[in-house]
């Protein structure tokens, strides 16, 4: 039976995507069967990130409404043979995320993955909810700055209340992810501290991705960054992250930039 | 481009970026513009349709494969026809 996971915010921008592609990429790389599910409706992103957008010929509301099968609608990837994605629609209306629908579709490819992790769609509204109600665990991307972390807030009181984990009376497994993390201006203290996001929001601490260039350069090609640069700063902070989420106790560390002499000499161009 | 500079220029990833966006892009402004599918989709459609006429094909035994580029696209349908062989047999006899 595959860990449902959900990659949510609230805030939009914060890095959900990026981070729903190097996780399960680090997860897949690991040796785990991973399926990434896009719920952003719409305004897919995953495809681009994934670098699959050529290769979409059926996405999740077409497996909904029966005009193809999970198998059909799967784009296997190329560089991980463990790793799947199913796109979300561009053309439909996100009305077309039945709760019924959704349910079943997570129910068979739990089935077939150890891993189903879902992009959630920035907000509160029905994609967002889609995403997160069939969940078992959740990573809450966090940004350290005030609007990201009261919505994440908000999103964590709906994860204890509205899913079908909580009407349950389980509890949800909930994981803090805090990206963009820039330890310049966090030593002149000038962005809030992790310790200060951790207090406030009281869940356990998944990770600390630095703030990248390997990350644009990353999505610039179509790959996870743990997949296109896995030696880079966040990727190895992404790595690390999914290792704890495989249940392995690895302390977390913010990762930085190694810089070798061959950088000093040539200053690196910026992608 | 001088000798160092061509040895030590990294590859950059700007222009991938601007060459995937630019046949992604072309697709879409067809797909999103007039509220229909895109040209590929709308084969695949009618494609399937056709054959459904013909012959009972199972879902599960119909492979379908894109890659959409920027002089051409491929759809690839690959139909496992069950007993068409022995179809062709029959009609032979006929
Ligand atoms: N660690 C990072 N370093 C630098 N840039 C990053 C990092 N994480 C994400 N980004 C950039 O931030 C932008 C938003 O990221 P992403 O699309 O993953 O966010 P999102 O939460 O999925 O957005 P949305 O709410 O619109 O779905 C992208 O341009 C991405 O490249
Ligand atoms: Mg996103």
């Amino acid at each position: 039976m595959a860990k449902v996971l959900v990659v949510t915010s609230g805030k939009g921008g914060v890095g959900k995507t990026t981070t729903t592609a190097a996780l399960g990429a680090a997860l897949a790389k690991a040796g785990q069967s991973v399926v990434l599910v896009d719920f952003d409706v719409g305004l897919r992103n995953l495809d681009l990130v994934m670098g699959a957008e050529r290769r979409v010929v059926f996405d999740l509301i077409n497996v909904i409404q029966g005009d193809a099968n999970l198998a059909q609608a799967l784009i296997k990837d190329k560089r991980v043979d463990t790793l799947s994605l199913l796109p979300a629609s561009q053309t439909r209306d996100k009305d077309a995320l039945t709760p019924e629908g959704v349910a079943k579709v997570i129910a068979d490819l739990s089935k077939k993955f150890d891993w189903v992790i879902c992009d959630s769609p920035a907000g509160i509204e029905r994609g967002a909810q889609m995403a997160m109600h069939h969940a078992d665990m959740a990573v809450i991307v966090t940004n350290p700055e005030v609007s990201s972390v009261r919505d994440s807030d908000r999103i964590i009181g709906m994860l204890d209340s509205t899913t079908e984990k909580a009407k349950a009376g389980e509890k949800m497994e909930k994981f803090l992810l805090i990206t963009r993390y820039d330890p310049q201006r966090a030593a002149r203290g000038d962005m809030l501290g992790t310790d200060d996001v951790l207090e406030i929001l009281s869940i356990p601490l998944l990770g600390i991705i630095p703030e990248s260039a390997d990350v644009l350069k990353a999505s610039n090609v179509g790959a996870p960054v743990t997949i296109a640069e896995p030696d880079s700063a966040p990727a190895r902070a992404y790595t690390e992250a999914a290792r704890r989420l495989m249940g392995e106790k690895v302390e977390v560390t913010i990762p930085t930039e190694r810089k070798g002499l061959f950088d000093w000499l040539f200053k690196r161009r910026v992608a | 481009m001088t000798f160092l500079s061509s040895i030590f220029k990294r590859r950059s990833s700007a222009p991938v970026a601007r060459d995937r966006l630019q046949i992604l892009l072309a697709h879409e402004r067809i797909a999103v513009g007039d509220g229909k599918d895109d040209l590929l989709a709308k084969l695949h459609r009618e494609i399937m349709e056709v054959i459904k006429r013909h012959v009972a094909v199972d879902q599960d035994k119909v492979q379908i494969k894109m890659d959409r580029g920027a002089q051409c696209s491929v759809l690839e349908i690959d139909v496992e026809v069950p007993g068409l062989t022995d179809r062709a047999e029959n009609a032979k006899k006929d």
